[in-house]
């Protein structure tokens, strides 16, 4: 208590940054969704237009207003990677956590868990999604079914060793059963990692369903999804009409690192060894 | 009652050092019994073995002539350990920990100089010394009959030092508790223990 408290320390800067992106990735989410009809509509009598004020990321080939498209497609792939995020996390935390079941479990977990990792992530999401038929749900059971082992490695380890721990071994001499210690000694250090997990799995997940549709193996073409948008602006580029790919990029990038800071924020917050920075 | 050890041996990898070599001993309820030995002759892993932390290799321990792994639940031979900040869970807060032990009595936290205060912090918040007090708590809760203090007052202060020892051999007398006393500082063993063996 000796260093006066400061009202704006980095703790509540990092709280309201995250609190304005949530803001702001909720309303991109909410406006995606209510714009998807006008998304798709076209006008060529305002087609090729460069940005104005009208039309802040000008429009494309077809007169589609770029801006609505943009912001119709971030939201499909927030809806989409909240859903692949949340079921890859879900997945994670059962591999994870079973391995302390014992070593024979613990065994056949890690050779799934090598097995999955050792193919590179794009080339098993592009083959699952083609087994799946291609379309929102390729994409998204692709997603869901690769992004896992990182998080599963995570709390694998972390599992394991909580269950070596001096404290566990004496909460069981102190009578503890195995529920208590899941509920009082595992979920505490466990419930974190894995929400600061989901929330980092995010990004991951937008970013490769773009990846995945700008490849032509996701979602489908009439669909303004991101990868969609950035496929088709690479025709255009070379006549200079580089608003098609620059604004949609860049705000990609932005939820992206939105979702970032937001991750950070929680696993900060969540940590009682930073509580007082 | 009778803690006993018969020929007890003990090794952590197979091909390595033999830790223990039949090692045979008994602590009867009310006596205070000082173990010592250099560092790295197994005193840790001997009281881990007496409270049934670990299985050791050959020979077995008996309480009141049973086998210990017979007694299920709360375990009557309780182990304070050495370092009390890997012994407490860092996310849980001290009341939490306390609530581990069996009805731990308001006697023993007023005894260990335990504050109010400290009950509503984690164990990051709380100094070395501290932490150990509600370690030593937690393990003086009802049913506890043995107790194994593995070097319990290390790194304390001797002000610190004689007043938890002061009432540790209280409630040991109070209680008609066993005692194992380890340590590798002969004048403290001497002062407490009524009875030395050495390893």
């Amino acid at each position: 208590m000796i260093r006066q408290k400061k009202g704006w320390n980095q703790r509540l800067f990092l709280l309201c940054c995250a609190g304005i992106f949530i803001a702001a990735l909720l309303g991109i989410t909410a406006a995606g969704a209510m714009w998807e009809e006008k998304a798709l509509q076209t006008d060529f009598s305002r087609k090729n237009m460069a940005p104005c004020i009208q039309y802040p990321f000008g429009t494309d080939w077809m007169g589609r207003d770029m801006f609505i498209r943009t912001i119709t497609g971030l939201s499909l792939s927030i809806r989409l990677g909240l859903f692949t995020a949340v079921i890859s996390a879900g997945i994670g935390a059962v591999i994870g956590v079973s391995a302390i079941m014992g070593k024979w479990v613990d065994g056949v977990m890690g050779c799934m868990i090598d097995l999955v990792m050792g193919i590179p992530h794009m080339l098993l999401l592009i083959l699952i999604s083609f087994a799946v038929g291609r379309g929102f749900w390729g994409v998204a059971v692709g997603i869901s079914l690769t992004h896992w082992t990182s998080l599963a490695r995570l709390l694998r380890a972390e599992a394991l060793q909580l269950k070596e721990s001096p404290y566990v071994a004496i909460a069981r001499k102190l009578g503890k059963g195995w529920g208590y210690i899941a509920g009082k000694h595992m979920a505490p250090h466990l419930l974190p990692q894995l929400l600061v997990g989901t929330v980092l799995l995010f990004p991951h997940a937008i970013l490769h369903e773009a990846g995945i549709t700008f490849l032509g193996f996701g979602l489908s073409p009439e669909q303004p999804a991101i990868g969609v948008i950035l496929s088709e602006s690479m025709g255009h580029l070379m006549m200079g009409r580089w608003w098609l790919a620059l604004f949609p990029g860049a705000l990609l990038a932005a939820v992206v690192m939105m979702f970032h800071v937001i991750g950070n924020t929680v696993a900060g917050v969540l940590n009682p060894k930073q509580a007082h920075s | 009652m009778r803690l006993e050890a018969n020929n007890i041996s003990f090794q952590y990898s197979r091909d390595g050092r033999k830790i223990l070599n039949n090692i045979s001993f008994h602590l009867d309820s009310g006596e205070r019994l000082g173990l010592m030995a250099p560092s790295g002759f197994g005193k840790t892993t001997f009281c881990k073995i007496l409270a049934g932390y670990e299985k050791p290799d050959e020979g077995q321990v008996l309480m009141d002539g049973k086998p210990i792994a017979s007694y299920k639940g709360y375990c009557p031979i309780q182990m304070i350990w050495q370092h009390p900040e890997l012994s407490v869970n860092p996310r849980l807060k001290m009341s939490e920990v306390l609530k581990e032990g069996r009805r731990v009595e308001q006697r023993v936290l007023d005894g260990l100089g335990i504050e109010k205060d400290w009950l509503r912090r984690y164990p990051g918040e709380l100094s070395g010394g501290e932490l150990q007090r509600f370690c030593i708590a937690r393990v003086l809760g009802e049913g506890t009959r043995f107790l194994l203090a593995d070097e319990i007052s290390a790194m304390l202060d001797l002000i610190t030092q004689s007043q938890i020892w002061g009432f540790l051999l209280e409630e040991v007398k109070r209680r008609n508790l066993g005692l194992l006393a380890v340590s590798h500082s002969k004048e403290l063993l001497e002062r407490i223990c009524s009875r030395m063996i050495y390893l």
